[in-house]
């Protein structure tokens, strides 16, 4: 799939012949090159999963945190190149704080991901500068609005969704997005769900141990975007282990 | 702001050098379903009555209006100010704006400036998470919510009579006669309101507005 685009991908201000801007695409290959991070929404809440690769036995743990608070109501996901996705992050507490001081109110997460997927695009336009590489995954839960998931990805385009994902096993998270009903769903169940397809899409084979970092906001926090709880994500591991394990076993029965 | 003592210049009439200012009743009230919101009509410069027909009843967008009280140049100016705002921000979100963002925009210019403005707003209106609002802006910058709100230098006149006649949960039609007899019953009492009693109904479905004449207002006196 990828082509050279050799004379015409020095620079985000140069277009090639067949209308692509490769510098954004290169930077779109940098979030495949990261872990994997998910995210869904549910009935009454949205749910976040990051496959956190550790790799070093010298972390502490917890550390490197690819989960971050934008609001109190507002958490956000993400892949591709850390330091950017902590900038990016930041900007967008400011303009949901600013927005809070200027109009006495959260800021809808839909007005949220298009202020920043408007910075993001700004970063696609020159040549002095480089796009952002990361993507990242905003999901919010309010009384009025409900749930709400949003997408933005280094082009500096936000899309809405139900379930998406991001990183290097997006399309087979995506394949098993695609299986659950979430919409039925409410989050204590989905935590769960979750926690399996980050354990399904996870290589064991190529990448050594990761820590699963799962997060929640919704009716089961009373709005809040926090950190799963200790009991919680041991239950989902648990769950997520315990369904693998199952699938190995039921392969041998079919020979 | 200093009072005069003794008129500035024998030439010039005193009105001449008087800001002019929207001396007013204003009140605003919710009900199940919206608000309703009304002002006297008189504007002055000193005794000078500059306008007697005055609308005071100003709208910020489709279902949010606000009463003002206070300078009339500065209140205008704020108006303006915030219409162009709320309507920005309507637009970004696609969405229609609350009242309460509305209202959060008013007390933003009304603080900021609290030193050099004159300015007493109630902000009031309807939108679809809240329903029916009444927010009041006064002198100085602050914001509160209320269910019912009296401003101008005719409220004074009527805070025991709304003690007394308001009930919560009143019907449409209730809070008009509430709101009518308070204003009239100001204007007789304070010389700086007058003329003729503005009304106006905001709901989901619209607003709706009315003009009360001075024959047909409510007599609280038999002169």
């Amino acid at each position: 799939m990828s082509s050279i685009g050799t004379g015409y991908d020095l620079s985000a201000s140069t277009f090639s012949p067949d209308g692509r801007v490769f510098q954004v695409e290169y930077a779109m290959k940098a979030v495949e090159n990261s872990s994997t991070a998910i995210g869904i929404r549910c009935k009454d809440g949205v749910v976040f999963g990051v496959e956190k690769l550790v790799l070093s036995k010298l972390y502490e743990q917890g550390s490197n945190k690819r989960i971050f608070n934008v609001d109190r109501h507002v958490g956000m996901a993400v892949a591709g190149l850390l330091a950017d996705a902590r900038s990016l992050s930041e900007v967008a507490r400011e303009d949901a704080s600013n927005f809070r001081s200027n109009y006495g109110h959260n800021i809808p997460l839909k007005h949220l991901s298009e202020r920043v997927a408007m910075y993001v695009h700004a970063y696609t336009l020159y040549s002095a500068v480089r796009p952002f590489g990361c993507s990242f995954i905003l999901g919010s839960y309010d009384q009025d609005d409900g749930p709400q998931l949003y997408m933005v990805d280094p082009s500096g385009i936000s899309y809405g969704y139900w379930g998406c994902a991001i990183g290097k096993a997006k399309q087979a998270a995506k394949t098993e997005i695609e299986k659950l009903q979430m919409k039925d769903m409410t989050c204590r169940e989905l935590v769960k769900e979750v926690a399996k397809i980050i354990y399904i899409v996870h290589d064991e084979v190529k990448d050594k141990s990761f820590e699963l970092e799962l997060s929640w906001v919704g009716e089961v926090t009373n709005g809040k975007h926090e950190l799963v709880p200790k009991d919680v994500r041991e239950e989902a591991e648990k769950y997520a282990k315990d369904s693998l394990e199952e699938e190995d076993d039921s392969d041998e029965d079919i020979m | 702001r200093f009072g005069q003592l003794s008129s500035g210049s024998d030439m010039a009439p005193d009105w001449t050098m008087k800001e002019v200012s929207t001396g007013t009743t204003i009140m605003a009230v919710e009900y199940d379903g919206g608000v309703v919101i009304g002002a006297d009509s008189r504007t002055t410069t000193g005794a000078y009555i500059a306008n007697r027909v005055t609308d005071k009843l100003t709208p910020i967008h489709d279902r949010i209006f606000c009463c003002r009280s206070g300078s009339a140049a500065d209140t205008q100016a704020i108006a303006d100010v915030v219409t162009y705002q709320l309507g920005f921000h309507s637009i970004e979100l696609d969405e229609a704006p609350l009242v309460q963002t509305a209202a959060n925009l008013f007390k933003a210019s009304c603080y900021r400036y609290r030193e050099e403005l004159m300015a007493g707003i109630i902000v009031a209106g309807w939108d679809k998470r809240r329903g029916g609002q009444v927010y009041t802006v006064p002198v100085g910058g602050m914001l509160v919510r209320q269910p019912v709100s009296v401003g101008g230098s005719g409220s004074t006149y009527i805070y025991g009579y709304m003690d007394s006649n308001y009930k919560p949960n009143m019907t449409k039609d209730q809070c008009l006669r509430l709101v009518s007899g308070a204003l009239s019953l100001a204007m007789e009492r304070d010389g700086s309101s007058g003329g003729v009693v503005r009304l106006a109904a905001i709901s989901e479905t619209g607003v709706d507005r009315q003009v009360i004449l001075g024959n047909q207002l409510p007599k609280w006196s038999t002169a």
